[in-house]
Formats: C-alpha cells, sequence, structure tokens
C-alpha cells in the first residue's frame, strides 16, 4: 500500500497518481475525497489502465458523458443526497423551500438536484462565498422571508459555521432545516453542538442500520478510534470490501484488466449500507434513507434512521454513459 | 428590503467590522513600529480560538476560558517574536513574507499534531445563547452583541493607551524613529516584543470571540487575514485609527452587498440569475472597495508615515 498528500490540489494529486503508476506501478488507486481531484486524475489512470475507486467523489461528468471503464463511484453519484431530500421535502407538503449552497459548480449541482424532485416554490437560491465564516447577513435575509423549510449544501466548516449561527439567530424551531447526510456526519457533529439536533438528512448509510457487517465495522471503528464512524468511514471501508472481493475473484491476478472490471462490477460483497449494485456507468444503484441527529445513550451526537426515502435509486445520467 | 431588516443588517455590518478591527489593530500595529509584514498574525487567531475551546469546559466559564488564553497566546507571540521573527527586522518586506508563511505552515501542524485534524466545539456562554430583542421585531443573538461591545470597547482601550500613556509615546515614537528612540536609552527590543505580545493578544481575542459563532478548526486564520490585510490597506498602513475605519467600511459594506445585491439585481434579471450573479459581484465588493479607495488615496486613508 503506497500514501500520498494530495492537500486537496489537483496539480498535486494528479502527479501522485502518475508516480504511483510509474514509478510504483500499483494496480488500484482510491481515496480521493474531493470531485475535481478525481476528474484530474482520470485522464492519467485511464492511459495506464489503471483502476479508480472512489470512495467518496462522484462527479456527474463522470456518471453520463465521460464515464470511464476505469472508475467505479462506490460512494455515490454526487448529486444522490439531495435528490433524496427534495423528495422527502416535497413529501413533506413544503410549499416555500429556501435553497442555500457555495457559489461553485458543487453548489450549483446540489441545488439543481434537490429541484429535480421538490417541486414546491424555491422562496429563495442563495449563493454564498466559498470557504464563507459568517453567515448573519444570509440568515437576516432568511428570516425576512419567512420560508417553511430551508435547504442547506455546505461541507465542511462551512455547514459547521452555518448550523451554529443557525441556532444562535433564533432559527432553530422555527423553521425546519435540512440538508445531505455529509453535513450532518459524525465527524462534524461535536464541532456543531447541540445547534444540530433534530436536524433532518439524507444518506446512503447510517450507524444503525442493521446488518452484521455494519454492526461489525461500527464497533470495529469505535474500539479502534475512540469516536464514531462518519459517512466517509462508511463509505471507505465499502470500498475496501469490494476491492478484497473483487481480489479473491480473479484469485489475485490483477494483470487481467477486463477480469478485474468484471469482478469489480460484480460488486460480490455484503456492502454495511445493505442493498448495493453497480448501474451500467459503475455508479451505485442503492437506498436513501433519511436520518436524524440525535444523542446517543453515552451523550454522543448521531444520526438515527427515520425512513427510507428511494430505494434502489439510480443516478439521472446513466442514460448518457456510452461503455 | 423593510426598515428593520436595514437595521439588522446594520448591526452584522458592526458585528463583522469590531472583528476585523481586533485583528487589524495587532497587525497594523506591528507593521507600523517594526516595519515587520506579519502574514502569521491569522495563527495567534487560530491559537487563541484553541485555547479558549480548552479551557473554557476546563474552567467551566467561557469568560475564564477567554482570560486565561489571552495571556498564554500572548506569550506564545512574543516567544515567536523573541525565536524567529527579530532576525527579520532589518529584511526585505519579501523575505519577512516567506518567513511568516512558513510560520502559518508551521502552527497548522502543530495544532494538528496537539488537538487532532477535526473541528472542535466551543459554545457560548449560557447567558449569551440567546437572541434580545433590540428593536421590537428585530431578535439579534446575544452573543454578536457582545463581540460588537467587546471590539467597542478595545478600541476605546487602545485609544486610550496610544494616545494617554507612556508606553503608548513609546509606541508612537517608535513608529516614527526607533534609533532615536534607541539613542534616548529606551530598550527597543524590549518595546518590540511587547508590542508583538499585544498583537497576537488582540489577534487571539478575536479568535476566542470567532469560537462560538465559527468553527475552531485547523486553518481558520488564514481566511480571516485576508480580509484583515485589505482592511489595513484601506485604513493605512500602520494607523489603529486607519484599522478601525476600514475594519468597519469592509464590514459594513461587505454584510450590505451581500443582502442587497442580489435583491437589486431581481429587478433587472430573472431570479436564479440574479441570485448566482449577485453572490459573486457581492464577494468582490470589498475589493472593488479598496480599489477605489487606493486610487484616491494611494497611502490609505489614514496613513501612519504621512
Amino acid at each position: 500500500m503506497i500514501e500520498g498528500d494530495d492537500q486537496q490540489k489537483p496539480d498535486i494529486a494528479k502527479q501522485l497518481a502518475d508516480r504511483m503508476v510509474e514509478r510504483d506501478d500499483v494496480d488500484v488507486v482510491t481515496g480521493i475525497i474531493w470531485s475535481n481531484l478525481a476528474l484530474a486524475l482520470m485522464p492519467s489512470l485511464e492511459r495506464a489502465e489503471v483502476f479508480f475507486l472512489s470512495p467518496n467523489a462522484g462527479p456527474s461528468q463522470l456518471a453520463g458523458k465521460q464515464c470511464n471503464p476505469f472508475f467505479f463511484g462506490v460512494a455515490y453519484q454526487n448529486d444522490g443526497q439531495h435528490e433524496a431530500m427534495g423528495q422527502h421535502m416535497q413529501s413533506q407538503g413544503i410549499k416555500r423551500a429556501y435553497l442555500m449552497a457555495p457559489n461553485y459548480p458543487a453548489g450549483k449541482d446540489a441545488l439543481t438536484g434537490v429541484k429535480r424532485f421538490f417541486k414546491g416554490e424555491v422562496a429563495g437560491e442563495v449563493y454564498t462565498a466559498v470557504g464563507q465564516l459568517d453567515y448573519a447577513a444570509e440568515l437576516a435575509q432568511l428570516r425576512a422571508a419567512a420560508p417553511d423549510g430551508v435547504y442547506i449544501f455546505y461541507p465542511g466548516g462551512m455547514g459547521i459555521n452555518f448550523v451554529k449561527q443557525f441556532e444562535q439567530a433564533g432559527l432553530k424551531g422555527k423553521v425546519p432545516l435540512f440538508g445531505p447526510g455529509f453535513s450532518f456526519s459524525e465527524d462534524s457533529l461535536p464541532a456543531i453542538g447541540d445547534a444540530a439536533l433534530g436536524v433532518m438528512n439524507t444518506a446512503q448509510w447510517s450507524g444503525d442500520i442493521d446488518n452484521p457487517q455494519n454492526r461489525k465495522f461500527v464497533q470495529g471503528f469505535e474500539a479502534a478510534y475512540d469516536r464514531l464512524p462518519s459517512v466517509y468511514a462508511a463509505q471507505a471501508y465499502d470500498t475496501a470490501l469490494l476491492l478484497d472481493s473483487a481480489v479473491r475473484k480473479t484469485g489475485g491476478k490483477l494483470e487481467d484488466k477486463d477480469a478485474l472490471r468484471a469482478a469489480l462490477k460484480a460488486a460480490e460483497f455484503k456492502s454495511i449500507r445493505g442493498d448495493f449494485k453497480f448501474n451500467a456507468n459503475h455508479f451505485p444503484i442503492q437506498d436513501y434513507y433519511l436520518r436524524e441527529v440525535v444523542k446517543d445513550d453515552k451523550g454522543r451526537l448521531t444520526n438515527v434512521i427515520r425512513g427510507t426515502v428511494f430505494e434502489d435509486h439510480a443516478d439521472p445520467y446513466a442514460a448518457e454513459c456510452r461503455m | 428590503m423593510n426598515t428593520l431588516l436595514l437595521v439588522e443588517q446594520g448591526l452584522n455590518g458592526l458585528q463583522l467590522g469590531v472583528m476585523l478591527f481586533l485583528m487589524a489593530a495587532g497587525l497594523t500595529l506591528v507593521f507600523g513600529i517594526m516595519d515587520m509584514i506579519n502574514l502569521a498574525h491569522g495563527s495567534f487567531y487560530m491559537i487563541g480560538a484553541y485555547l479558549t475551546a480548552t479551557f473554557a469546559p476546563l474552567l467551566d466559564s467561557f469568560v475564564l476560558g477567554v482570560l486565561v488564553a489571552l495571556p498564554l497566546a500572548a506569550l506564545v507571540g512574543m516567544a515567536v517574536e523573541m525565536v524567529a521573527l527579530r532576525t527579520l527586522y532589518r529584511r526585505e518586506h519579501l523575505d519577512q513574507v516567506l518567513a511568516t508563511f512558513g510560520l502559518i505552515l508551521f502552527f497548522n501542524e502543530l495544532v494538528r499534531i496537539v488537538w487532532g485534524p477535526q473541528a472542535i466545539f466551543l459554545s457560548p456562554p449560557a447567558w449569551l445563547g440567546g437572541t434580545v430583542e433590540i428593536i421590537p421585531g428585530v431578535p439579534y443573538p446575544a452573543f454578536r452583541l457582545a463581540i460588537i461591545g467587546v471590539g467597542l470597547a478595545v478600541a476605546c482601550f487602545l485609544y486610550l493607551l496610544i494616545t494617554r500613556t507612556r508606553t503608548g509615546m513609546l509606541i508612537r515614537a517608535g513608529a516614527s524613529n526607533r534609533e532615536m528612540l534607541g539613542a534616548l536609552g529606551v530598550d527597543v527590543k524590549r518595546l518590540y516584543t511587547l508590542v508583538f505580545g499585544l498583537g497576537a493578544a488582540l489577534a487571539a481575542l478575536a479568535g476566542a470571540m470567532a469560537g462560538p459563532i465559527l468553527a475552531v478548526q485547523v486553518g481558520m486564520g488564514e481566511s480571516v487575514l485576508i480580509l484583515t490585510f485589505v482592511v489595513i490597506v484601506i485604513g493605512g498602513l500602520g494607523s489603529v485609527r486607519g484599522a478601525l475605519v476600514g475594519a468597519l467600511l469592509v464590514g459594513m459594506v461587505d454584510t450590505m452587498a451581500r443582502a442587497l445585491l442580489p435583491t437589486l439585481l431581481r429587478a433587472v434579471m430573472p431570479p436564479s440569475q440574479a441570485d448566482g450573479m449577485g453572490a459573486s459581484l457581492a464577494s468582490m465588493t470589498i475589493y472593488i472597495l479598496m480599489a477605489a479607495v487606493l486610487a484616491w488615496k494611494p497611502r490609505g486613508l489614514f496613513p501612519a508615515h504621512a
């Protein structure tokens, strides 16, 4: 196993991939979080006929027109969680929704995903600067607009800041807050604090999914790291299980690219998220759950499942994929 | 856009302004007196937030946590001055930029080693957790009001310190002619160290106050540092009064642009386009403001060595 730190920079990710392919002669690359990085290193990997198993990034380009025989998106197509929440907000009978995201491609994609299933009135579609820290101005506008619900797509620190300030502005409990699961994952919940309690979010995995492999994963993770696993950890674990299944199936002969691809596509492993199989574009067909942020018996913030929004959901780009 | 909303946005602008002032005051003091560009100023902001997030739960009080964190951050600042920066005063600005950029990387890694990569939680004190209805119909977060109060109090304190005390006199003298000050028998080295400690403590105070609103995480100082530089360039390098005016101006313009531009653009173009474009324009406004101010007054509004 050869590791490298991409530093969230596309050029560094590409250099690392080139080095792993040319000097280290690797068979499989995995581990990128960001979509722009995944897009940057695919040309090198395809040229070298090396597989990329994405444990998070699932950009629409790679799901549709630019789908790639050497790419497997193990987590989700990026729109999935947003689509699921759009569907939930629609089924909740929300009439006027307020949508917020950072002003960059993934932000626009996220809100497009919500609107694909939410058919009510959009009371406001607000784009903020990427990396913005303070949302006071936007929260004042939000209060004045008085919507029935607000959907936020704010990854990382932006989400932590927004949810804390949302509570401090006295909006919590007045306007229901919805978001994608990764904004309320167990790695950021401790930093958000009780402001996150009761927020509804959608994800393809949750710590309380009841199957033996998931129980084993959650217990093992907690024992090893003394904290609760997040969706990112779960996705990475599934990626490892997938790779394990493919290596076993090919009997370790990874030089035969077609056999390895067939083995990966078969995805004969017990996913900790329950139902999972690959679509023709190498993206998952899977369930999406509605989760609520609660406190567990040790007082830690975590998510529990409150329902299933989509069963066997496939992404909308698969039809454009020719492979 | 009604009046109440405008009042609320005005408060938001004021609050952002005083936060930026806490950062800019220290940075501009250090520049004005030592002629030193210190990119690592944001690291003291981060250290202030982390120390507060560590001590506030231990002492079971946010205020006590801040009171412990500030002197510690000042000590860190003074240590950095003595160990690393002292050798850089006579070097060119480019050398200082490179060295202090190295310090940013050093402090980010240090924080990652000590506190871990995950963001940590810091809550406002319970009595400032809710909202206050300043005028009927405008509930405003109590903690943000407290930030405005603390920021204005610090501005008064700095004004008195610089204009009315012997230390302030030395600081002003050091800014205009350090050779002469040394010749008069003042320990300039010690003065620099003290001023640097004061600057670090101000940045740490900004970080401590930001902690309960924002995420306490590695690298949190960098994004605020860029805004801080905009503030001191607008206000005039080396001037505390300029830092105050610049900070309030930037805070107000940034907040108002984010609140008003999308609404204004909606009047002339379809909503979805207006929202995206409004956001892009809003994030540019402070740089446009900076360009306008510099075109009018190339050395900022209140340059120290005019």
